[in-house]
Formats: C-alpha cells, sequence, structure tokens
C-alpha cells in the first residue's frame, strides 16, 4: 500500500462516524490496541515534553524503511500517534520527507497537531521527518 | 463596598447579562467551567466597549478637546469606582496595570529597588508562576533569599511553619488569596498581621478573589493587592495594583515614558505624583474604562449570596464526583470556593479535558501554572472545573454525566 492509499484508508474509516464522541471511541480503541514501545526506551533522550501529555518516540531505519514506535502518557494522544504510526511506518525515508500528512486534518483533528496544543505531537511529527531526513542524509 | 440596592440573586437573570453563555460548541450547549482561566463578560461591559471605540476614542490626560477630555474624566471614575470596591483610602492607590502578573513584577521590581542582600521573601507552594517568577527573578538581581510557606495534603498553608520563616529579614510576603489550582482561601489578613509584626509588606495576588468575595482591603490591611480585569468580568489587558499611598511614594518609578513624568530636561527628570508615577504611556484607555463598567455590574449584585452559592455550587460538583471510583479530589480545604480540581486513577487529565470538550463543557487540564504545587500532590496536572455566579445546578449535573462517559469510554 502506498503512504497516500494508508492515508485513504484512514479517512475512509472516520467516514463512518458523523459524531464526535464516536470518533475519538475510536481513536481511544486505537490508543489502547496500539504495541506498547520498548519500556527501555521510555527514556529522557527520546521524550517529548508536551505542555499537557508527554510522548516518547524511537525512529530506526530496518532494511532501508522507517520504523517508529512511540507512547504517550495520554490515551487519545497515543491513539493519534497509532494513526501517524500506520502512515509513516514501512515507508523509505525519502518518501516520509515528502509526505503530506493531511489524512489527521481531514478526519478532522488537524487541532491535535497544531503547535499551540501543547501535547507534544507536533513536535513528534516534526521529529519523525527529521529522522526520515537524516537517514536520507546517511543514506 | 459601594453601598446601593443591591439586588436579589437570580442565576437565571444573571445569565442574560452574558451572551457568550449562550452559544453551541460542537452542537451542544456552552457549559462554561474555566472561570479560573478567564471570566465572560456582561452586557454593560461588551456596550462599554463598543461605546467607546464607535464614539469616545481619545487620548487622556493630555488633550484639550472634548473627546479628550470626556476619555479623561471616563477613565479617572473608573479609578474611583475601583477604589470604592475595593474600599482603598484613596483613588491614588489604584495603579492601572495590564494585569496580575503586571502588577507582580511591578512591585517586584519596584519595591525590590528597596531591598538589600540578605533580606527575605517569603512565597507558598500553592502559588500561580507569576506570583514564584518575579520573585526568584528579583532574588538573583539583589541577592536575596526566597522562603516557601509549605502546605498540608488538603492543600492548606502550615500556618506553624509560616510563623517560623517570619523574622527581621522578612521584607516582604506575597500570598494568593485564592489558589487557582485548590480553591483554597488563604488567611490572608492574620498572615499580613504577622508579617507586619515582624516590619515586613504583604502582598495578596487578589486573581481569583476578587470575582468571588466582597474585597476590603482596608479591613484586610494588606499593603499590595493584585488583580487582573479579565477574571473580574472586564477586558483583557487591564488590571489593577492597590498599594498603600506611604508605600508607593517610597518606590521609584517602575518603567520611564509619557504620563509618569512632570518635568523632564536632558540634565533631570521629575516625576509624576501617584497613580501616574506608576503608569507610563498610553494605557489601555478603553480596557481601564471599561474594568469601572465591571465593577459598577459586581456593585449591583450581593457577592454575600453569590459567595454562598458558588460554595455550595462547587461543593455539590466536588460529592458528586467524590461518588466515582478512583476519583482523587485535588486541594480539599476547609475553607475553599469556586474551584474543583480533580485526578482519575490510570486516566490522564488530557483524555478527559478532551472529551469534555467535544462535549461542550469547558474546563482546564494541566498543571495551571503551578508546577510546584503539581510536584507535591504528586500529578502531572489536574482536570479544573471552576465556577462563577452564571453556573448552575443543571450544568453540574450535565458536567458529572459527560465525566462519567467520558471515564467509561477512557477505562
Ligand atoms: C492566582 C493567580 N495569580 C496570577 C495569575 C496571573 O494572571 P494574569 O495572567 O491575568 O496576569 C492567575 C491567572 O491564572 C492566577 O490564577
Amino acid at each position: 500500500m502506498t503512504i497516500e492509499e494508508k492515508q485513504q484508508e484512514i479517512i475512509d474509516e472516520f467516514n463512518i462516524y458523523d459524531d464526535w464522541m464516536e470518533k475519538y471511541e475510536y481513536i481511544i480503541e486505537l490508543g489502547k490496541d496500539l504495541p506498547i514501545i520498548d519500556p527501555d526506551k521510555l527514556t529522557n533522550d527520546r521524550l517529548i515534553e508536551g505542555c499537557q501529555s508527554r510522548v516518547w518516540l524511537d525512529a530506526e531505519v530496518k532494511d532501508g524503511k522507517m520504523q517508529f514506535s512511540a507512547d504517550s502518557d495520554a490515551i487519545i494522544t497515543k491513539g493519534i500517534i497509532g494513526l501517524l504510526i500506520r502512515v509513516m511506518n514501512d515507508e523509505t525515508p525519502e518518501t516520509i520527507a515528502k509526505a503530506d500528512l493531511h489524512s489527521i486534518g481531514d478526519i478532522g483533528l488537524q487541532e491535535h497537531l497544531s503547535p499551540t496544543r501543547a501535547n507534544g505531537l507536533a513536535s513528534m511529527v516534526k521529529k519523525m521527518k527529521m529522522a526520515a531526513i537524516k537517514a536520507t542524509i546517511n543514506n | 463596598m459601594s453601598e446601593g440596592t443591591k439586588r436579589p440573586f437570580s442565576v437565571r437573570e444573571i445569565r442574560e447579562e452574558f451572551p457568550a453563555l449562550r452559544q453551541l460548541i460542537y452542537n451542544k450547549n456552552l457549559i462554561y467551567f474555566d472561570n479560573g482561566a478567564t471570566s465572560q463578560k456582561p452586557k454593560i461591559v461588551l456596550d462599554a466597549i463598543n461605546m467607546y471605540y464607535s464614539k469616545d476614542n481619545a487620548n487622556i490626560h493630555r488633550g484639550v478637546h472634548f473627546m479628550s477630555q470626556k476619555a479623561t474624566t471616563e477613565y479617572e471614575a473608573s479609578r474611583i469606582t475601583i477604589q470604592k470596591y475595593i474600599n482603598a483610602k484613596k483613588s491614588e492607590e489604584i495603579i492601572f496595570t495590564k494585569g496580575t502578573t503586571d502588577g507582580i513584577n511591578l512591585v517586584a521590581y519596584s519595591f525590590g529597588e528597596l531591598l538589600s542582600a540578605g533580606d527575605e521573601i517569603i512565597i507558598t507552594a500553592m502559588e500561580h508562576h507569576s506570583n514564584i517568577v518575579p520573585w526568584q527573578m528579583l532574588c538573583q538581581r539583589k541577592g536575596l533569599t526566597l522562603r516557601v510557606v509549605p502546605i498540608n495534603k488538603k492543600g492548606e498553608l502550615i500556618m506553624d511553619e509560616y510563623d517560623k520563616l517570619l523574622n527581621s529579614k522578612t521584607k516582604l510576603v506575597a500570598v494568593t488569596h485564592i489558589s487557582n489550582t485548590l480553591g483554597t482561601i488563604n488567611p490572608v489578613k492574620e498572615m499580613g498581621a504577622k508579617a507586619h509584626a515582624v516590619g515586613a509588606k504583604i502582598l495578596v495576588d487578589g486573581a481569583q478573589s476578587i470575582q468571588h468575595m466582597s474585597i476590603d482591603v482596608k479591613d484586610m490591611d494588606c499593603d499590595f493587592f493584585v488583580f487582573s480585569g479579565h477574571k473580574v468580568f472586564g477586558p483583557t489587558g487591564i488590571g489593577v495594583l492597590y498599594g498603600k499611598e506611604a508605600i508607593l511614594d517610597s518606590m521609584p518609578p517602575y518603567q520611564g515614558g509619557g504620563d509618569m513624568i512632570s518635568k523632564v530636561t536632558f540634565e533631570r527628570t521629575t516625576y509624576n505624583e501617584l497613580p501616574f508615577k506608576f503608569e507610563a504611556g498610553t494605557p489601555h484607555i478603553a480596557g481601564g474604562i471599561c474594568l469601572g463598567k465591571a465593577f459598577e455590574f459586581l456593585s449591583s449584585l450581593d457577592m454575600v449570596a453569590i459567595q454562598k452559592y458558588e460554595k455550595e455550587l462547587a461543593e455539590y460538583a466536588q460529592d458528586m464526583l467524590d461518588t466515582f471510583e478512583g476519583c482523587r479530589i485535588i486541594g480539599e480545604a476547609k475553607n475553599k470556593t469556586s474551584v474543583v480540581s480533580f485526578v482519575m486513577e490510570g486516566i490522564h487529565p488530557f483524555d478527559i479535558g478532551t472529551l469534555l470538550d467535544k462535549q461542550g463543557i469547558a474546563v482546564r487540564t494541566g498543571h495551571h501554572c503551578t508546577q510546584p504545587l503539581m510536584d507535591f500532590f504528586g500529578v502531572p496536572g489536574t482536570v479544573r472545573a471552576s465556577f462563577a455566579f452564571y453556573n448552575t445546578r443543571e450544568e453540574v449535573d450535565t458536567f458529572i454525566a459527560a465525566v462519567e462517559k467520558s471515564i467509561n469510554m477512557l477505562k
């Protein structure tokens, strides 16, 4: 599946909900299901301090593809992280560096990615992209 | 408090005067429980803002023309309204500022100029960052020592510890009247008397008290009292520093500029009298005038009845929240009002806040600019519902149902 197809899949999944609470119910389920980041990766150098919730992010390159794992102390933040990782995992660094992550906005969650939201997600997306850009340079 | 006929308190009537309360958020009736952060504005204030900019706009204290005179008169009339409301001796003791933070910084800078190395300042463990950081900056600048009155598990100041901290080196005690995070009402009058006994002054941060109770600075006998206009139904960007005349007179100016001078030459400048000495530059004229309107509005209300109503509302909310398994109330002082802070075991405050928002309920989550307090209670933050007299029991019921729904989704 291309990164664009993955985003379209997410948009389609959310299209069945017309109520905000239903959308969030789904995000919370995603958050609960998200495989937890390896506990010994919950270190301060992987921590992104938001004013409201905290996020840990680990990025690796395996066989030329980016592998992200992440966690948050807030479940809604974690659910959105799950969506972002689904879109970005197993993609080449080049694809991620160029990617337009419109799907989060398309499903009505843009506010969570706004830098003023202070939940650490805006910084996380930036860090994911930075990790990908670094990997393209190292290639 | 200014005298006059007070209308009997009716929440239904009062709500009519706050247009912002009548709106749909995500298709739900707005429930505004974030009054600790800022209050909504009554029509009398909104109309005054509109009137000022559509008709009366002019600079003050400097024009010979009609509009400037009128603006000046109204601005100064507002100062007197506020003076009477808080029962200050003179209107010169009312300094217009940008808000609480600005007022504290003014005192920290200017009163701080009178202090010297080795002097001590006392604050408390429940202060807002804006009543911590300016004092830390002053201590660094002047080589002073900052002391902190600890609190107990209920969120009350430990008065024995306060007594121990006071000594002849203490020059100022800066304490919040009501904690924005816990709702605790501090015994500021008693604290002031004790400070005075060792020759220290007291600054009371009234950001969270001015809107909830009648304030009498003469009776409280505080040396400084600061608050923000926006939390007391007035505009943002305007606030008040009350200070006793003799103390303000002894303090050097804080900022230099127009309005605060008496005569300027390149060799020497003499400063204007109070209150203008502390009001450099063109002030927030509309803000000052409209803050006066907010106090006119408050003067027409029965604050005793309101205080009782708000306390009961907060207690009702707290009792209901307490019935949830895993709910921990942060701040259980005997003497508290208007604020309920809580955490739910295993659930992040941000998650609850987000889901409440989607149900049309505005609360605040996070550390509420009191990080040391969060560390003390060992929580990353709380969910805080803070009430005003326009909130209702029905709203609390809806809020409780929404909290329950949120918990069930998050568990
Ligand atoms: C107790 C207390 N002090 C100070 C402040 C700062 O007020 P402002 O940001 O209006 O200057 C607040 C506002 O949240 C407060 O609650």
